[in-house]
């Protein structure tokens, strides 16, 4: 079997991305070898809830220019080529602000002088460690760091042997959650039935329609708020594959850091459920695009 | 000498912008000839990361050896203090009442502490 991967992303935060990808792990761990990948490196919390042992950490590094000022002649080529303002050149004074740098290597390149070479700066590492049979990876951004795709890119390129691999994404519709959703076979949109749910969700709809990716969308706290997501959806017939419930319950085991699949087994078959429609629409997919 | 005030328009008697790199003009007066210029800087008011260096190249290549702004953020002032542009912060009022002030010796020449940006 090839491997699956399967984007959990949101539009909105706090809507449950976490939540559903956890359980969505634990529940498909039984019958499948899942990974999960967390790529909301800004802010990794799927290991609250896995508590996986970790066994091995490696530091991301990003490639930044190093100006030779010795043989600088202070053109002003590199300066003017990068769209991100992370090299300056004053007079004769070459600058560079690491923080900033895309490391797409045009200064590089339009040196005349060949002055500029690479180096590597930390920006952040990977915990890889096993929650019972599920193996667990997952990206941690250095505080202050402003860019998190190289590190995300890092993150997914990290091998194991699952064949089932859930990337729990940051919310939003920008570059990391575009670097997340990259390559997946769905994307699982989580919302909650509430005016900014809705609003959040058509930017993240959008694009994914632009990346041309498929997506179904699964609504949490789905009682709590009104029937706008819903006539949404069927409207631009979007599949719901679930309802999460507002229960308190799930609230109070969330937050002691516990599995709904375990603290609440009632709600085992609903995560069980989604898994099957979550494999059948990506199986479905894949033979769409083949 | 080319002392440049960040401005909220695009006159001597346009308003201060206290943000130095975000600031929609820069108002450039040059001290040997009393001319003042305006230049647009609507390009650094949107950009969403590095507007204070992209800033400092637009002053580098404007000519200017002295700036006069409300707030500096860190990367505007270490390009600049790098290339050896004196920063003066605090202003207010008009762009004419900063030069005024800058000229009276009124203002706070910015260090690496003040340029925080806030």
């Amino acid at each position: 079997m090839s491997k699956i991967k399967i984007a959990i992303a949101s539009g909105k935060g706090g809507t449950g991305k976490t939540l559903v990808a956890v359980n969505l792990c634990r529940i498909a761990s039984e019958s499948h070898s899942v990974a999960y990948v967390d790529c909301d490196v800004e802010a990794p919390n799927g290991y609250i809830f896995l508590k996986p042992e970790f066994t091995e950490s490696l530091s991301v590094q990003q490639r930044i220019p190093l100006v030779d000022l010795n043989r600088c002649t202070g053109c002003g080529r590199c300066a003017a080529i990068c769209q991100f303002h992370a090299i300056l050149c004053l007079h004769k004074e070459v600058m560079v602000f690491p923080e900033l740098c895309h490391a797409c290597g045009g200064c590089m390149r339009v040196c005349p002088e060949n002055t500029i070479t690479e180096t590597g700066r930390v920006i952040g590492h990977i915990d890889i460690g096993k929650a019972d049979s599920i193996h667990f990876i997952q990206g941690v951004l250095n505080v202050g760091e402003p860019m998190a795709p190289p590190l995300i890119k890092a993150v997914k390129n990290v091998s194991h042997e699952a064949d089932l691999v859930i990337l729990d994404s940051s919310p939003g519709t920008s570059c990391p959650v575009v670097e997340t959703v990259r390559n997946s076979a769905l994307v699982v949109l989580v919302t909650d039935a509430t005016p900014f749910g809705l609003h959040d969700l058509k930017l993240a709809v959008e694009t994914l329609r632009i990346l041309k990716l498929p997506f179904v969308v699964v609504v949490n706290r789905a009682d709590a708020g009104d029937r706008e997501v819903f006539s949404y959806c069927s409207q631009e017939e979007i599949k719901i594959l679930a309802e999460i419930p507002d229960d308190r319950r799930i609230a109070e085991a969330y937050s002691r850091g516990e599995l709904i699949v375990e603290s609440i087994p009632s709600y085992r078959p609903l995560f069980a459920s989604l898994k099957d429609a979550i494999l059948r629409e990506a199986d479905l997919n894949s033979g769409r695009s083949k | 000498m080319k002392i440049l005030i960040s401005s909220q328009g695009n006159t001597p008697d346009s308003a201060v912008n206290p943000r130095f790199s975000r600031a929609p003009w820069f108002m450039v007066y040059d001290d040997a000839l009393q001319t003042w210029t305006a230049f647009d800087n609507s390009k650094g008011m949107d950009v969403s990361r590095g507007a204070g260096i992209q800033a400092a190249q637009t002053v580098s290549d404007l000519g200017a050896r002295v700036v006069i702004s409300g707030i500096m953020g860190p990367k505007a002032y270490k390009a600049m203090n790098a290339a050896g542009i004196q920063i003066y912060i605090g202003a207010s009022d008009t762009v004419r009442q900063a030069l005024e002030a800058y000229q009276n010796g009124k203002l706070t020449l910015a260090d690496e502490k003040s340029a925080s940006g806030v």
